[in-house]
């Protein structure tokens, strides 16, 4: 089991070295930042100068391998367009992030649940199939527009909700918190809707098709002969048993909640991670792009090894297969 | 009412009352695409930074709603006979927001302090300008040659102090590549109308009243909290919603929106920027185009066609929904007194056609154009239509649009100028001809001299560059405005520049706000009144 973590580490290095190399040769694509830094009319000499104490003269690999020394000490290099220190920048944007794709995927559970079951159990009913129809436009509409929709419908059309923003905020040590205030809660409301939208979406039609799956089964016809109350056997005997999926696909989209609330961040102006990495790659701020880009590299790296650990715990059988590398 | 229930309401009518009161404050809520990303006034020279900073920090003069220069910090000036020395009399009795008193001092600080290396503001203070204390409210500038807009770009240069920026171990200024945050990009101690409250870059900044300002206050608010909105449909419902009160800009296809909601309405009027078409005029041979071992664009006859296939007036109701000026000039009219006399030669592509044939292009050719499609307003669609109007007069243009941060890095001298065929805006940083006669208009054939390094195609002529030097040392304003006239003239006859319009300014504005326009697009609210 260790060395299966001690690989699985390695690994976990590698992937986080082919996306640093990745990002860092794209980001010649992305334009010249100094042109971001200095203003139009700014001397060509300045220019240079910015550009040298920049180290933006020297070669890509250089460049790459002066970012990789800083960020194996933690220092993933200073802002360009903010001229602050990255990890402070990306550690002050982050509980905004967290906040947001904690009560998206609170949001998507809960409504994904409840809406699967229900168009499990009597998937003939109106409300089930305005359900399905719900959960297709949720698919197949983009992020921003279904963000924009929400906004027009509930900022400025009713004036329910707060159209941007992230509302007041509470500090509790370094972590700023918007679930502890009115405007903060009223605030998460639209953007977890718009990033739990797909996730929602996703977790009702496995609901809905593992329910009417696990209805048909022979135990609980049995538990029906046994006399169980029909909320009994729903709930207690066929819900449970249709959560197994449920629980491996919200860990596994954990990560594309975070790493996709780019878009709903930007449509809400929801000061995350996200937002600053949208900012960043309209100013060239390769600093900040580099370390956001590793930084959910390494989240979807431990997620899954998260995912495989636990599967070799629930289950015994894989464990051997782990032994004996094929 | 039970006795238990009187006093919970009346508890909570005091609740009510106790907390009405400071909400009384007037709070106006200000949200722009871009950030304030340094509060450090020497970092980044650019108008929406500048504007910000503006409410917070001074110069020794002011500009006026009409852009006028106006007294500031310094009460008055005179300058000597030979235009050499410039004596500023200080104003008494200012005070820094913490308490310092702004003196003499603080002048010649300030003066090092832009002109050090990591500035961007190099160019507001002469390098060789002597600055020297004479008492504690009296500077004289010493100059080596005359210049007649010497204090031109003063308003934005922002006036320190000495000892706080000393103290805080600032007295540099934070260079654009800082490798740490340094104290006065997260703080600031000006003079001005409004202090800094917090500051959170890239979120959030709130900035309170300055009680002790010395000026006439000329506005009502208490409090201003400044948020980044980068989405425009995101800005204009923020706007909508009332959730906030200033918004800047409305994008062109939102404004009839605006207008007709219960709320809100759209300010308008022309922008200073003038955008304009160029062509590479020095290469031997275009970088993109069909056309080998010669560059058309050297022949003044297929500049002029060019010009005159355009349809400026079909862009202006079309692209650009009614909302631009179009211009004639290569500076906008309310800069230059003799705008008047000048005028767009007319639209004719039959004309075009003829002088294309006459300088050997009768089936026309082919040239690649660069165009940002994210700097000015409906740049691209601006770009696409030029190349509708060129393709009826034979021209096959192959339009190449792309983000700013891509565009600039190509076609700037840092990229080395690679463009044949260009679309460009610019607003002069000192409000004066003689910026786009040097930047754009100059010559660009000496290497050390920094004339005409934003002048990307390279239009060249000898006699105007003569004129744009007696231009920079010509104290008497009448001759002075004869001379640039005269070097405009050279340019439009030569057809090195295709001016288009002034695009439009377009502030969102809730109808409890009262807000003056400037033309520069400084959203200043100094001078703003909130019901």
């Amino acid at each position: 089991m260790l060395a299966f973590i001690v690989r699985r580490i390695f690994q976990a290095i590698g992937v986080l070295l082919a996306v640093g190399i990745i990002a860092f040769s794209m980001f010649r694509f992305a334009g010249d930042p100094v042109n971001q830094i200095v203003s139009i009319d700014t001397p060509a000499a300045q220019r240079e100068e910015v550009r040298r104490s920049l180290g933006l003269d020297d070669p890509v690999p250089i460049q790459f391998a002066r970012y990789l020394g800083g960020a194996v000490q933690g220092d993933f290099g200073v802002s360009y367009q903010f001229r602050q220190p990255v990890s402070d920048l990306l550690a002050e944007r982050m509980p905004a992030t967290l906040e947001l794709a904690f009560c998206a995927t609170v949001f998507a559970v809960v409504f994904g649940i409840l809406m699967g079951v229900y168009s499990g159990l009597k998937r003939d009913s109106t409300l089930a199939k305005l359900f399905q129809t719900v959960s297709l436009i949720g698919i197949s509409l983009p992020t921003f527009l279904i963000g924009i929709l929400l906004i027009y419908l509930f900022a400025v059309t009713l004036g329910w909700l707060p159209s941007y923003g992230r509302g007041d905020t509470v500090r509790i040590g370094w972590w700023s918190t918007g679930l502890l205030t009115s405007t903060g809660l009223l605030a998460l409301i639209m953007p977890s809707i718009t990033l739990g939208l797909f996730q929602m979406t996703l977790i009702m039609r496995i609901v809905r098709a593992e329910m009417m799956e696990v209805l048909r089964t022979d135990y609980i016809k049995f538990a029906r002969a046994r006399g169980l109350t029909t909320r009994a056997i729903h709930f207690g005997h066929a819900l449970k048993n249709t959560l197994i999926p449920v629980i491996t696909i919200v860990g596994l989209q954990l990560g594309s909640v975070i790493a996709f609330s780019i878009i709903t961040e930007t449509v809400f102006q929801w000061p995350g991670m996200g937002l600053l990495f949208v900012q960043a790659v309209q100013n060239v701020d390769i600093p900040i792009m580099a370390a956001y880009l590793m930084l959910v590299a390494l989240i979807f790296v431990l997620i899954n090894l998260a995912v495989d650990i636990l599967y070799t715990v629930v289950d015994p059988r894989l464990r051997s297969t782990i032994r004996q590398p094929a | 009412m039970t006795i238990r229930a009187k006093i919970l309401a009346a508890a909570a009518a005091a609740l009510l009352v106790g907390t009405a009161l400071p909400a009384m404050a007037v709070t106006l809520r200000y949200a722009n695409q871009g950030d304030l990303k340094s509060l450090d006034p020497y970092t980044l020279n650019e108008t929406t930074t500048n504007a910000h900073l503006g409410h917070i920090y001074e110069g020794l003069t002011k500009r006026g709603r009409d852009l006028k220069v106006e007294p500031g910090l310094a009460e008055r000036w005179e300058v000597s006979d030979d235009g050499l020395t410039w004596r500023f009399f200080l104003r008494k009795g200012v005070k820094f927001h913490n308490g310092n008193p702004f003196t003499a001092d603080d002048v010649v600080f300030s003066a090092n302090r832009v002109r050090a290396q990591g500035s961007n503001f190099q160019t507001r203070v002469p390098s060789d300008a002597e600055f020297v204390k004479v008492d504690d409210y009296t500077v004289d500038v010493k100059l080596k040659k005359p210049n007649p807009i010497l204090n031109y770009q003063w308003d934005t240069w922002y006036i320190m102090d000495k000892e706080w920026s000393e103290a805080n171990n600032t007295a540099a200024p934070t260079p654009a590549a800082a490798t740490s945050p340094s104290y006065s990009s997260l703080n600031a101690n000006g003079t001005g109308p409004f202090k800094i409250e917090s500051h959170q870059p890239g979120v959030k900044t709130v900035f309170k009243k300055n009680p002790d300002w010395w000026g006439k206050v000329e506005h009502n608010l208490d409090e201003i909290v400044f948020t980044p909105i980068n989405s425009d449909a995101t800005r204009v419902a923020a706007l909508l919603s009332g959730e906030v009160d200033v918004i800047e800009p409305v994008p062109l296809q939102d404004i009839q929106r605006v207008n007709s909601s219960p709320n809100a309405q759209v300010l308008t009027g022309p922008e200073l920027r003038t955008i304009f078409l160029g062509f590479d005029q020095t290469r031997d041979e275009l970088l993109f185009s069909n056309v080998k071992g010669k560059n058309p664009f050297k022949d003044p006859k297929v500049r002029e066609a060019f010009f005159k296939a355009i349809d400026i007036e079909t862009i202006k109701s079309r692209v650009m929904r009614g909302l631009s000026t179009p211009s004639a000039l290569m500076i906008a009219p309310e800069l230059f007194t003799y705008s008047k006399d000048f005028q767009r030669p007319k639209y004719d592509p039959d004309t075009s056609k003829k002088l294309l044939a006459e300088a050997g292009y009768p089936n026309g050719f082919e040239v690649g154009m660069d165009c940002p499609n994210d700097r000015y307003v409906n740049d691209e669609a601006i770009c696409q239509a030029v190349v509708g109007m060129l393709a009826r007069v034979g021209v096959k243009v192959n339009l190449m649009a792309q983000p700013k941060a891509q565009y600039f890095a190509k076609v700037l001298k840092s990229g080395n100028y690679q463009t044949s065929f260009y679309l460009l805006g610019w607003t002069p940083g000192t409000f004066d001809s003689h910026n786009v006669l040097y930047d754009i208009e100059g010559c660009r054939d000496d290497q050390s001299s920094s004339r005409g390094e934003s002048n990307l195609g390279n239009y060249c002529n000898k006699k105007h560059d003569e004129l744009a030097d007696k231009i920079l040392v010509e104290n008497d304003k009448a001759k002075r405005d004869q001379l640039i006239k005269e070097a405009f003239q050279i340019t439009t006859a030569d057809y090195g520049y295709i001016p288009l319009h002034q695009q439009s300014l377009s502030w969102g504005v809730s109808k409890k706000v009262k807000l003056s326009q400037r033309a520069d697009n400084s959203v200043l609210l100094y001078w703003a009144h909130k019901e």
